[in-house]
């Protein structure tokens, strides 16, 4: 059996023939100016990641080189528009990593159901898969009327959708079989109505949430929470800029709250470690304790 | 163009032949190896510490901005993309390439782009063709290719497709593939342990 090798997919990269000095400056220059004109700042932002982002959208717009890419979104918002979507999307499930929603269930619960009232915040929430994942976790221990939930991440466009609650009907196979792993005992469909384009999930289980744009680069702390999750999203800035968010949750954490990072995710090299105690080794929960 | 990270790409019956070349390479061997085997997105720490079995070299999963050290083998974990940098790998979740995630290709063509030629690229055993352009990006930034020679994969479909994309990739046996490693740091191949 033979496999055809070229699928179609976007190149990864730029041609072979590009230098890649120059490729740098190039991007350099587009980072830059895209925050002069419109405040979003990309320019701490993991190189490879979004050097391989910048590309695609390159050849979506059907330009030669990032410096076409520039102009095009200088003068373009609505290709900025594009772009924004291009450098915010990461590609999740409800549920992702079952095993974390198992111990966040077990272990973290407990110590959230010891607060009168409980401030949590998803810091870049994306589409929201998270937040809905996570409710339903706090809904079934008889917490979410105690909640007040903050989701927030630098996309307007991705935060609608969040807020919207429609997630493709043909996911749901598989977040069902996550939300079972995860330790979930109803049935998941129980959680959302079919529609002909998607699945709308219960508005009531974001009674209690608030949809916000924050952005982690430049904007401060606006609250103090007993819960940060931010799994999978600091893997997209470069080391100075994980530090500067880390010192961001510590300032947002009451003193033991939990930050959940993701699970390859850890703060082992940040100036942070001393001040969290590890309440979970495999899932990367934290607790801060000075 | 004296070789600065490998990289090895695999999938269907990816284990057993990473084993095999893990048990060729000497303890003083010092090349950062990464290796990306197509695996359940729930899988767990099971693949790198079977094969920290085969080695006196650390095998570890990739951590999001961990350091690139010589001698270290680094698993590419379930569910994410791995990108090389020069001088440390970062994790990504951004869509699965060809329904892979992590994808041999985005990896692969990752480190030919920040390490040019510094990379040996090595595509083994697959039942899918993830890896072929990778390979042939390695190549066009003058790394080295190797192939598992496909008459002695456990499935032939990934080698064949990277040899049809790099016609100039060396075709090898396992066996082979180990003291090829091994002589790139100038040390000799261990000797293949007998039994199991």
């Amino acid at each position: 059996m033979a496999l055809p090798v070229n699928d179609g997919s976007p190149l990864e990269g730029p041609p072979v023939s590009y230098d890649p000095d120059l490729e740098r400056v190039e991007i350099e220059l587009l980072l830059e100016g895209v925050f002069r004109h419109y405040g979003f700042d990309f320019r701490s932002y993991a190189y490879a990641s979004i050097r391989r982002r910048l590309w695609k959208r390159v050849e979506a717009e059907r330009l030669g080189s990032i410096s076409e890419l520039q102009a095009l979104v200088l003068h373009d918002g609505a290709a900025m528009d594009r772009l924004l979507l291009d450098l915010s999307i990461s590609v999740t499930a409800m549920f992702r990593d079952p095993d974390f929603y198992q111990v966040f269930r077990r272990d973290v619960v407990p110590l959230l159901r010891t607060y009168p009232f409980i401030r949590i915040w998803h810091a870049g929430c994306s589409s929201g898969e998270e937040v809905y994942s996570a409710a339903i976790v706090l809904e079934e221990e008889g917490l979410l009327d105690r909640a007040r939930i903050y989701a927030t991440d630098i996309n307007d466009n991705v935060l609608k959708q969040a807020k919207a609650g429609i997630f493709p009907l043909n996911r749901m196979q598989e977040y069902t079989e996550n939300y079972i792993r995860a330790g979930g005992e109803r049935s998941f469909s129980e959680y959302y109505t079919a529609m002909y384009d998607g699945a709308l999930f219960s508005p009531s289980l974001t009674r209690n949430t608030v949809f916000s744009q924050h952005n982690l680069v430049t904007d401060r702390s606006f609250s103090e929470f007993h819960m940060v999750f931010c799994r999978n999203v600091l893997i997209y800035f470069d080391r100075a800029l994980q530090d500067r968010v880390h010192s961001l949750f510590y300032e947002s954490l009451v003193m033991f709250g939990i930050l959940a990072l993701g699970s390859k995710e850890s703060l082992r090299f940040s100036q942070y470690e001393d001040c969290y105690e590890m309440l979970h080794v495999k899932e990367r929960i934290y607790r801060k304790v000075r | 163009m004296t070789s600065e990270i490998a990289v090895i790409g695999t999938s269907w019956g990816g284990l057993a032949a990473l084993h095999q070349i893990f048990a060729a390479l000497p303890s003083s061997f010092t090349l950062p190896i990464v290796v990306i085997q197509h695996r359940h997105k729930d899988s767990g720490q099971f693949l790198p510490r079977v094969l920290q079995e085969d080695t006196r070299l650390c095998v570890c999963e990739v951590e999001d901005k961990a350091p690139i050290v010589g001698g270290n083998i680094y698993i590419a974990p379930a569910n994410y993309h791995v990108l090389v940098e020069r001088g440390h790998l970062a994790l990504s979740t951004e869509e699965p390439v060809a329904f892979s995630r992590p994808s041999i290709d985005v990896t692969f063509i990752s480190a030919a782009d920040a390490y040019r030629a510094g990379v040996v690229g090595m595509v083994l055993t697959g039942a899918n063709s993830d890896g072929a352009r990778g390979l042939r990006r390695i190549v066009d930034r003058g790394g080295v290719a190797i192939v598992q020679r496909p008459d002695t994969a456990e499935s032939p479909i990934m080698p064949s497709a990277a040899l049809r994309l790099v016609p100039t990739a060396r075709a090898l046996s396992l066996k082979e593939i180990g003291s090829f490693l091994a002589s790139l740091v100038g040390g000799p191949a261990q000797p293949q342990r007998t039994g199991t």
